[in-house]
């Protein structure tokens, strides 16, 4: 069988900087590619290469078939006549991906006119039929909404069905899934796998998330620095790493599964930058198997194994960087610490729901956080897991704002937040400190990073800032000569350890971390969470981590809290609540995170959610979670729903340290 | 917390050679472009000028010569006389000096003026908010032009700081709007809320992290400024509002002129044409700065 | 929405009443109606001058609170009170209204459409001849005050007159020649004349600011996620900039447009008054000369008023474009 795409020697430059170099890959009618790499490793912009969507200063050479024929200086007619028919392209950011002042209905009605000759009212017929297809619940009324009427997970499914409007023989998805929440990941997924099934297209499945591949691809890509450096069938990859850089990105990947927490192993350094080609392997700098051979040329990709390559010249020694089963450090006995530094009790909020950006007015009321309630203990580390909607960005900024809460108690070291002397307020913010999830949003672009660690030490005048500011360089793995940059001339990583440092000044004794691994590549992840856990035990710094991912939480955290539309679904111990989640939510999210390991991922059971998440300005009545329970739509009886319709659970004790708000909670292991 | 093992001895010292500071940087683009230089390069030579030029002409502003009124330009009189035998190039550089400072000195209070009101507003909110911005919308909705010109009487006899400042309150609310939203945007940013949950006062998060980083904008927007504010004294001047004789400026200089244009020329388009030519500078000038702020904004060059 | 719309009103009456009082106050408190009767030979006697002043409301030996609460007072009942010559104010300034309109409007119209039209060509080929010749004019018709390009403009049309058609075609003075009878159709015609100079005048800097503020607005929407959907649907670029990119940035420039057409309403004084047309602002410079406080005060009211009618205009118009900001 021929292969339907042919993509031959693929380059892209801006200017002079070369941003894709040497790309080549075959796609068999119905087969899945994924395409994984970091951000900056030009991947992105081969996708949009071969659609000729690049804008007119980039430099495309090289070679793109499609059924044998060429593509590249194809004309702009010829081109426009394949995108939406025979190729088409579903895009990342679902936000700007759609058109703000047309209706959804109308955009896709516009992609099937644009190749077929039908009527409008034809067009809008077949629009809602793919609005249905794509899982779209009441698909007429939804066809008018417009686009800041529907949720990210809904706008993702709309350009699917936009994309799959002409029956296309290829589909190219450009991060599709990376805005969402991972419940609706998988929906979007899943949604992706029907549309293939009812096209018979093949897929490029561009993205940065080892696990999607696993789960998805049949075949995978991995770029580094606008090059492929390795490529082959799914599990050749995964299991039979012939090229570091593979390798060292499958082992500083937290992981939901395994046995506790495996430690992470960094990839040093950060990508190169595009622009700059050195003699050599691109990746050596950062490769723990460099050589001096490294340096001479650039590997080309050598033949590994059947249909398997990678660019490296000692392929055959490579061996996954996996610290294998053995534990960290063997878990601290169960019982809790007695101090007491944050104590968080029944605590709400609510703020107005304003509609409208220009004539605004209260359209009701959002239940941000509903009653929740948790404490961390000296040298404890407690994650606050959620998605968007959670409510657990507005905890965190009450908590951080020291303001009195609406209802409920917020106790931080000892100190009622409702009754704070202006003293106290000092002392407190000098013993809490905060980690943000943008590095380079967190640190003032206008100062060095001398006076961004100095700025706290100022602040509540503790001494002369030079000695301490090089201790604390020092203290999170950077030089002393940083002190002159500024945050811009640092890579994420550094700048999150200049952040981490910032917090560190004044001695505290909590830090809160707002996602704090979250905006990094992944290959840098490993090392920011690793630095985290070292100065955690050193210090003996209590944690509240925040975060949407569970599997970093896993990594770092003692105990666990699920959040669920503002209120607390699944609390206790982080062994006890990954092994068996009590909770149905708890066990949705954990089902739902994709496994980077292609035998696992294809043979899991999934639990998949239904529906729409509901918003925190209209819950459902009773439990928050009934309206996309899979027991509650499927296990319980109707007299048994009842209970769930109408009574709001609490949270109670399953057993040692593990507790959900569910009527029917039953522990069940997912991963 | 110990941290003897990490102590490090010694006051900080910069171990390397600090990196280009960003006013290096931002020069170097600025100066890269044809815009900027052009711009620049134009201005400096009006000011030089306005301020050098007197120097070499044999008249002053204020002398009249009883032997030629209404005479073409010659070696005599390089720009030609007024119908009162006053010298056109002595008159027309006092003007230019007059509007040059007029221009910048309103841009730079109106600027001021617009960075504080607009930060306050915005990083404060609530009753600050609602005060400032009341006040914002009343100066914009009261035609400037109309309070100007009933002031006009009090800026005669060397009084014309207090036009610049009536000037400069009637030109900083757009910029105040803007530099507002942008405080309350900047308000939400990690590295503003770092500083705040680090316990920095307000007014000192205002001073070092809010107005620093929205400098840009207001440097910007204070050429904009310089340019809308010659043009403003030009048209009030133009009409008797603004500069009083016996001062002038280029706006009085074109009014006179425009009467006798037709049949002598040179007692109009020297002036208008110094005046458009350095209102032109400024502009380019602010263009380009604008892009060497901010690269990215002409698209993928 | 009703209420909202109706607390903004609110919020509107009361900023145009304290701009109008503030006006009035500073006008009644400034200018000197008195001084308009020394130079009359002969001099009238001091209680002749009095006994006018005060019928008009001028008299500066009644205390100004007392003043400004009688005009107050009359302006509530829809009276602007007297100018300096005794005519009523509030018809004087209806029939200028209606001039000041016509000239604004066609000025404005021209000026945007002509300037949204070019803003787009030069945005479309960025770096193009078109866009690196209309940038380059836009920029010196930017530098021009009004006052020259209007004397520019009338030395140019007499320039014209002379050497170009030998007879009359561009008209300045007025909006058309007293005293003419022509019948309609020679009217007409008179009255184009007199319009040509003036509204090119208006409209070449607005053209300006238009064609600039659509480019910025355009080029930010090229880059645009969802113009790149767009092609990738199938549609050709030229198809996907008009109906995707073209519909989006027009919407800023729409309200740009309302906020103008408030402004010009004594924006468009310099104009008037060079082309000696009898508007809102011609009367607005003239009565400022001859310390005529109600006529001031009466004209600050109107343009504080058109302000904030226009802001309310724009956000209304931003609503009806801009599905996002309509409240749904």
């Amino acid at each position: 069988m021929s292969p339907v795409l042919e993509v031959d020697g693929l380059e892209v430059a801006f200017g002079d900087v070369p941003v894709v170099r040497g790309l080549s890959y075959e796609l068999r009618a119905g087969e899945v590619l994924g395409i994984v790499g970091e951000s900056g490793a030009g991947k992105s912009v081969a996708a949009a290469a071969v659609l000729g969507l690049l804008p007119p200063e980039a430099k495309v050479s090289g070679s793109v078939r499609l059924h044998g024929r060429e593509l590249i200086g194809a004309p702009e007619r010829e081109l426009a006549r394949i995108r939406g028919r025979t190729v088409s392209m579903v895009f990342q950011d679902p936000q700007s991906a759609l058109t703000p002042v047309y209706r959804v209905g109308d955009q896709i009605a516009e992609a099937v006119r644009a190749h077929q000759r039908v009527t409008k009212e034809q067009a809008a017929v077949k629009a809602v039929d793919l609005l249905d297809l794509v899982g779209i619940p009441d698909p007429a009324r939804r066809a008018l909404a417009f686009p800041h009427e529907f949720s990210g997970g809904m706008r993702q499914r709309a350009l699917i069905a936009m994309a799959i409007a002409n029956d296309p023989d290829v589909i190219i998805c450009d991060e599709p899934t990376t805005a969402l929440d991972v419940t609706v990941q998988a929906q979007v997924l899943e949604v992706l796998r029907k549309a293939q099934c009812r096209t018979g297209a093949a897929i490029v499945l561009i993205t940065h998330d080892l696990g999607v591949v696993a789960g998805f691809a049949d075949r995978v890509l991995v770029m580094y620095a606008g090059r492929p450096v390795e490529t082959g069938d799914v599990d050749d990859v995964y299991y039979r790493t012939r090229m570091p850089y593979t390798s060292g990105l499958l082992g500083s990947v937290p992981r939901v599964d395994g046995g506790g927490r495996r430690p992470l192993v960094p990839i040093e350094g950060g990508p190169p930058e595009p622009g700059r080609p050195a003699p050599g392997c691109p990746f050596a700098p950062r490769c723990p198997m460099r050589e001096e051979a490294c340096d001479d040329r650039e590997p080309p990709l050598f033949e590994v194994g059947a249909g398997h390559r990678a660019a490296c010249i000692r392929w055959a020694d490579v061996r996954r960087a996996d610290g294998g089963e053995q534990a960290r450090a063997p878990r601290e006995p169960v019982t809790r610490g007695p101090r007491t530094v944050l104590e968080v009790q029944g605590l709400v909020k609510r703020y107005p729901l304003m509609r409208g950006a220009m004539f605004r007015r209260r359209a009701g009321t959002v239940h941000a956080v509903a009653g929740i309630s948790f404490d961390i203990r000296e040298g404890e580390t407690l994650g606050l897991v959620g998605e968007s909607g959670s409510g657990k960005t507005t905890a965190l900024t009450q908590i951080l704002e020291l303001a009195e809460p609406e209802e409920g108690r917020i106790v931080v070291l000892g100190c009622d937040t409702a009754r704070l002397t202006a003293g106290q307020r000092a002392a407190v913010r000098r013993d809490m400190q905060v980690v943000f999830q943008d590095p380079a949003a967190s640190l003032d672009p206008r100062m060095t990073v001398y006076d961004i660690l100095a700025e706290p030490l100022r602040a509540h005048r503790a001494g002369a800032p030079g000695r301490r500011v090089a201790e604390l360089l020092a203290l999170v793995g950077l030089d002393t000569a940083h002190a002159a940059r500024y945050p811009r001339e640092l890579s994420g990583g550094q700048c999150q350890r200049v952040a981490i440092a910032r917090a560190l000044a004044l001695e505290p004794r909590l830090l809160v971390l707002d996602e704090p691994v979250s905006a990094l590549d992944m290959s840098i992840r490993a090392g920011v969470l690793n630095l985290l856990g070292a100065l955690k035990d050193r210090l003996g710094l209590s944690y509240l981590f925040v975060a949407h991912d569970l599997a970093v939480v896993r990594y770092l955290a003692d105990r666990v809290a699920v959040m669920q539309l503002g209120r607390i679904a699944e609390i206790g111990r982080a062994e006890a609540v990954y092994a068996t989640p009590a909770h149905p939510y708890t066990q949705a999210l954990l089902s739902a995170i994709p496994l980077p390991d292609p035998v696992r991922e294809r043979s899991r059971e999934r639990i998949l959610l239904d529906g729409e998440p509901p918003s925190p300005a209209d819950p459902p009545s009773g439990c928050r979670f009934r309206t996309r329970c899979p027991t509650f739509r499927g296990v319980l009886t109707a007299e048994e729903r009842s209970l769930c319709v109408d009574a709001e659970p609490e949270v109670r004790p399953l057993g040692e340290d593990q507790a959900a708000a569910c009527h029917y909670a039953e522990k069940l292991a997912v991963v | 917390m110990t941290l003897s093992e990490e102590e490090v001895a010694g006051d900080l010292e910069p171990a390397e050679p600090a990196p280009p500071s960003r006013g290096r940087v931002l020069a170097g683009r600025f100066l890269a472009s044809r815009q900027g230089r052009a711009g620049v390069g134009v201005l400096a030579l009006m000011f030089v000028l306005a301020f050098a030029g007197p120097l070499f002409a044999p008249w002053s502003h204020t002398d009249k010569d009883f032997a030629a009124f209404l005479e073409p330009p010659s070696g005599r009189h390089w720009f030609g006389t007024l119908q009162t035998g006053a010298d056109v190039y002595a008159l027309t550089l006092r003007g230019l000096q007059r509007s040059l400072i007029v221009g910048l000195l309103a841009a730079l209070v109106s600027t001021a003026l617009a960075a504080l009101a607009g930060a306050f507003a915005g990083y404060f909110g609530g009753w600050t908010d609602r005060v400032l911005t009341w006040i914002t919308d009343l100066l914009l909705a009261l035609p400037a032009f109309l309070i100007l010109a009933i002031m006009s009487p009090l800026f005669g006899s060397g009084q014309w700081p207090l036009f610049v400042l009536m000037l400069a309150l009637f030109l900083w609310m757009v910029t105040a709007k803007i530099t507002r939203g942008m405080t309350i945007s900047l308000r939400q940013r990690e590295f503003v809320r770092a500083a705040r949950y680090l316990g920095v006062p307000p007014v000192k998060i205002i001073f070092s992290h809010v107005l620093p980083n929205l400098s840009s904008l207001l440097i910007v927007d204070a050429t904009v400024n310089v340019s809308a504010a010659i043009l403003a004294e030009t048209s009030l001047s133009y009409f008797g509002f603004g500069i009083q004789p016996p001062d002038v400026s280029l706006g009085t200089l074109i009014a006179d002129g425009s009467r006798t244009a037709i049949y002598a020329p040179w007692t109009f388009w020297f002036a208008a044409g110094l005046l458009v030519v350095t209102v032109l500078a400024v502009n380019v000038a602010g263009d380009a700065l604008r892009d060497a702020f901010d690269p990215g904004a002409k698209g993928g060059r | 929405m009703a209420g909202f719309l109706a607390r903004r009103l609110l919020g509107s009456v009361v900023l145009a009443a304290v701009a109008a009082s503030l006006a009035y106050l500073l006008a009644a408190g400034s200018l000197d109606p008195r001084a308009n009767y020394a130079g009359r030979t002969p001099p009238p006697p001091p209680a002749v001058v009095d006994a006018q002043l005060a019928a008009l409301n001028l008299n500066d030996r009644t205390p100004l609170f007392e003043r400004y609460l009688t005009w107050a007072g009359g302006v509530l009942r829809g009276d602007f009170g007297r100018s300096v010559t005794g005519s009523p104010v509030g018809a004087d300034l209806q029939r200028r209204a209606g001039v000041t309109l016509r000239l604004v409007l066609l000025g404005l119209v021209c000026g945007s459409v002509l300037g949204v039209a070019a803003g787009a060509a030069a945005a479309v080929r960025q770096y193009g001849w078109f866009d690196r010749l209309s940038a380059g004019l836009a920029y010196l018709l930017l530098a021009v005050p009004v006052v020259v390009l209007a004397n520019v403009a009338i030395l140019g049309g007499t320039w014209a007159n002379d050497q170009l058609f030998g007879r009359r075609v561009f008209l300045v003075g007025g909006e058309r020649t007293a005293g003419l009878d022509a019948g309609f159709w020679g009217g007409l015609l008179d009255r184009l004349q007199h319009l040509i100079l003036p509204t090119v005048t208006l409209s070449l800097g607005l053209i300006a600011v238009f064609s600039r503020y659509q480019r910025n607005m355009m080029l930010d929407v090229l880059g645009a996620d969802y113009l790149r959907t767009a092609r990738a649907k199938g549609l050709s670029r030229r198809r996907a900039l008009i109906r995707h990119g073209l519909r989006t940035a027009l919407i800023p420039v729409a309200t740009y447009f309302a906020f103008v057409f408030g402004a010009l309403l004594t924006g468009a004084a310099f104009t008037e008054k060079i082309f000696g047309w009898h508007g809102l602002g011609e009367r607005l410079i003239s009565a400022v000369f001859t310390n005529d406080v109600n006529t001031v005060a009466a004209i600050s009211c109107l343009a504080a008023l058109a302000v904030l009618c226009a802001s309310l205009a724009a956000d209304l118009l931003h609503a009806v474009l801009d599905p996002r900001v309509r409240a749904g």
